[in-house]
């Protein structure tokens, strides 16, 4: 068969992940870009509990799950314990959601990448706290509903930027994602592992029953998010910026937002204010990339 | 697909909780309500259901998907992305 | 070879001696020297080992705790406020049994801010599973957190090692250093059989229900059960290596003793000097200290309080709403003895406040006299 991306697994069937989930597509690409010689570390999130109970698990590499606030700073003691028996050629992988990413985990995160830390850092982002049960995160987007943003207060926050916060702290590579894109996170996660230091990496992974969407769009919906630019795909290496999927044809970002129950709600001006927004930053990041904006006359 | 695994009390356990088995014990294609079926004549061999399924319950063999209904979810990405409409989701009669 | 060392220092040192592979630590007043050395030792290629300069403590410990499980030796030092901050991952270490020794300097914690001495912090961690040793002198600084590695590596417990504030931390006494081929002999590199290891890869700590959660924690304690016969061998073993005697409790002249001072940490030095005093006086004192609180040597507590007149404990620490916590834990572990042996509960010490020879006497002599309210807040001004 023809494939595009390696076909080895190591995650297997069986695992918890509900039906389409973003997630689980997420950790089968990252694990196929990396190999067997990865050990991850899971603070809670939802893959705490996809990887299946005691006494199995659906992933084959070593794993070991960690308290909600800890993913950065397990990652890196136990980096350093793999170094210190001769293992370090181990691929260390903290795998957390936006949830232990964006809020709980940004202590440990900060200070990890602030020390360079040699561990990959993947924030699997589907933008709320899905394991508990769909509460908003800081890395919710503006105008979602969750359980804790039920209109008429649904999020009015920007969706916290943690890309560009790692970007901040000069670590060698920030890249992000979209499952919808494995290619393109393949490549990125290829080559973050041969860089030493802090990777820093932040997939989008669509999930039906927090983005109130069927399961079988799931994957299409993850791919609007590119198409209308709410999700840019880009790469940060040693500062220099990389935008990985230049998207050429203009798509209303109201394409993506009317598929998805979470945004039902929205009125035409909120869903016109969110649609300026996503043209200002991709305005923003051209300019960091050096590349010419073929959206700018929509400023 | 790996074995059950019977822990009947602390003489079968490690000290703490470590897996000691796959979860593919676990057959989550009870979970389904509607499963995947190939319309073969329509299939180009693309690959792509194999690469979207989130469940890794697509096996290509030869050029056609063949679809594990131990596990398949139903969740139905595969006949949503394939770009030929060679999977259709029919009810699960079971 | 004898050095003379503060309290903070000779922890440095046990962890470059007991070959400690990754420490991560944040500062806190007053363990900042513990590190400062560490650094050091490592800067200087004295030790081998990596020191994570973590932010926060409750990471300190999350990294060591991730070192351990990937199977190296792992090490942290913190105190009070810090202690308090580990306090989630405290569990998550000996529930995921991982072999990791804690050195902790008491230190009340605040508010108000204080930098004295008081059990408290390492008290309330005691439902946490971790094995406690108190110590009473730098030299049991040492010689404890070398023996912790070998104790917790055999049975799966982490261990915390306690040390006062100032009085042992910063105070400088002689200590021997053992010979560093006899302590390799001692205490040889871990091995750990359950580890993060892509070799033979596991998930550790995955969802586990009713059905055998239970069973876990049955297994954690009798880890706990196994440790009071490893200790007492890995003493013996220590004797004879080292030539110092370690206990699970530290009797002095209590056998004949009328009125027995049950102490922990520097007091039982001091309460060794009250002794003297107080039989030059003919009163029949006694004390024993317990180095060890957890496992909580019940059996022997009970041996060594049987037949006294009374038992005095002396707490430098309160569990709000109830006692003294060396109490409530020895009259438990009296309970059974017949006949009856009273047993009276002092508070004092409390944020530093000093804890006296002559203050011990008295209330030894109190403790003759029946004299307490159960608990007495000795020295207490209303």
């Amino acid at each position: 068969m023809k494939t595009t991306i390696p076909v080895e697994e190591l995650v297997t069937s069986g695992h918890l992940a509900c039906q389409g989930c973003g997630a689980a597509l997420a950790m089968r690409y990252t694990l196929k870009a990396l190999g067997p010689r990865t050990a991850l570390t899971i603070p809670a999130c939802c893959w705490s509990v996809i990887d299946g109970p005691f006494p199995y698990s659906s992933v084959k590499v070593p794993l070991f799950h960690t308290a909600f606030e800890t993913a950065a700073s397990m990652a890196s003691g136990i980096k350093a314990g793999l170094t210190m028996v001769g293992k370090g050629d181990t691929t260390m992988v903290a795998w957390a959601g936006d949830g232990g990413t964006a809020d709980i985990g940004i202590q440990a995160l900060s200070g990890a990448a602030e020390r360079n830390e040699d561990i990959i850092y993947v924030c699997y982002d589907n933008e709320a706290y899905m394991n508990t049960g769909i509460q908003r995160s800081s890395s919710t987007p503006i105008g979602a509903w969750t359980t804790t943003t039920p209109p008429p207060h649904h999020k009015k926050k920007p969706k916290k930027n943690v890309a560009e916060i790692m970007v901040a702290h000069h670590i060698p590579y920030v890249a992000t994602g979209n499952v919808a894109y494995p290619e393109d996170w393949i490549k990125k996660v290829k080559k973050a592992k041969e860089i030493k230091g802090t990777r820093y990496m932040q997939i989008l992974a669509s999930c039906p029953p927090g983005w109130k969407i069927p399961a079988d769009i799931s994957v299409e919906v993850a791919k609007l998010a590119v198409e209308t630019r709410i999700w840019i795909l880009y790469e940060v290496e040693n500062g220099e910026y990389k935008i990985t999927r230049k998207v050429a044809k203009f798509v209303p970002v109201e394409e993506y937002l009317t598929k998805q129950g979470r945004f039902s709600h929205l009125t035409e001006e909120e869903i016109i204010e969110i649609q300026q927004n996503v043209d200002k930053e991709w305005d923003r990041m051209c300019r960091l990339a050096g590349i010419e904006n073929k959206f700018a006359d929509r400023l | 697909m790996s074995k059950e695994i019977e822990i009947r009390g602390v003489k079968d356990m490690p000290p703490m909780a470590v897996s000691l088995g796959l979860m593919t014990v676990n057959k989550t294609g009870s979970w389904r309500n509607m499963r995947p079926v190939l319309i073969a004549e329509k299939c180009t061999a693309c690959s792509i259901c194999w690469k979207f399924c989130p469940d890794m319950c697509i096996n290509i063999e030869g050029d056609l998907p063949v679809f594990d209904y131990d596990y398949c979810k139903g969740c139905g990405v595969c006949a949503h992305e394939c770009p030929t409409g060679a999977i259709v989701m029919e009810e699960e009669m079971r | 070879m004898k050095k003379v060392v503060t309290g903070n220092h000779a922890v440095s040192f046990a962890s470059k001696i007991a070959r400690a592979q990754v420490v991560a630590a944040y500062p806190i007043t007053p363990q900042t020297q513990v590190v400062e050395r560490i650094s050091k030792f490592v800067a200087d290629g004295e030790m081998d080992a990596i020191f994570i300069k973590v932010e926060s403590e409750h990471s300190a410990l999350a990294a060591a705790i991730g070192a351990s499980a990937a199977g190296a030796r792992a090490f942290t030092a913190t105190s009070s406020q810090g202690l308090a901050l580990m306090h989630e991952m405290m569990h998550w270490c000996s529930y995921a049994r991982c072999p990791v020794v804690i050195a902790n300097i008491n230190r009340a914690l605040g508010p108000p801010w204080s930098i004295w001495t008081e059990q408290n912090d390492s008290l309330a961690q005691r439902d946490t599973g971790w094995i406690q040793y108190y110590c009473e002198s730098n030299q049991d600084v040492l010689d404890s957190i070398i023996q912790a590695f070998k104790v917790s590596e055999r049975v799966l417990v982490p261990s915390m090692v306690v040390l006062d504030s100032f009085f042992l931390s910063h105070t400088s006494e002689p200590v021997d250093f053992p010979d560093q081929d006899k302590v390799d002999e001692f205490l040889p590199p871990y091995k750990g059989e359950w580890v993060i290891d892509p070799d033979n890869p596991h998930t550790f700590g995955g969802l586990t229900g009713p059905d055998k959660y239970y069973e876990l924690h049955y297994m954690l304690q009798q880890a706990h059960k196994d440790a009071e016969q490893v200790m007492d061998e890995v003493h013996k073993e220590y004797e004879k290596l080292f030539g110092r005697k370690y206990g699970r409790i530290e009797p002095f002249m209590a056998d004949d003793a009328e009125v027995l001072l049950v102490v922990s940490g520097t007091p039982a030095s001091t309460a060794k000097q009250a002794v003297i005093d107080a039989r030059d006086e003919g009163f029949a004192l006694g004390s024993v200290k317990i180095r060890v609180f957890r496992p909580f040597p019940r059996e022997l507590v009970k041996e060594v309080c049987r037949g006294k007149k009374a038992v005095a404990v002396v707490d430098r620490n309160y569990s709000f709403g109830n006692q003294g916590i060396f109490f409530t834990e020895v009259r438990d572990a009296i309970y059974d003895l017949e006949p009856r042996v009273p047993v009276y509960s002092y508070i004092t010490g409390l944020g530093g406040r000093d804890i006296t020879a002559e203050d011990l006497v008295n209330i030894g002599k109190a403790a003759e006299k029946k004299e307490c309210d159960n608990p007495t807040w000795w020295g207490v001004k209303l």
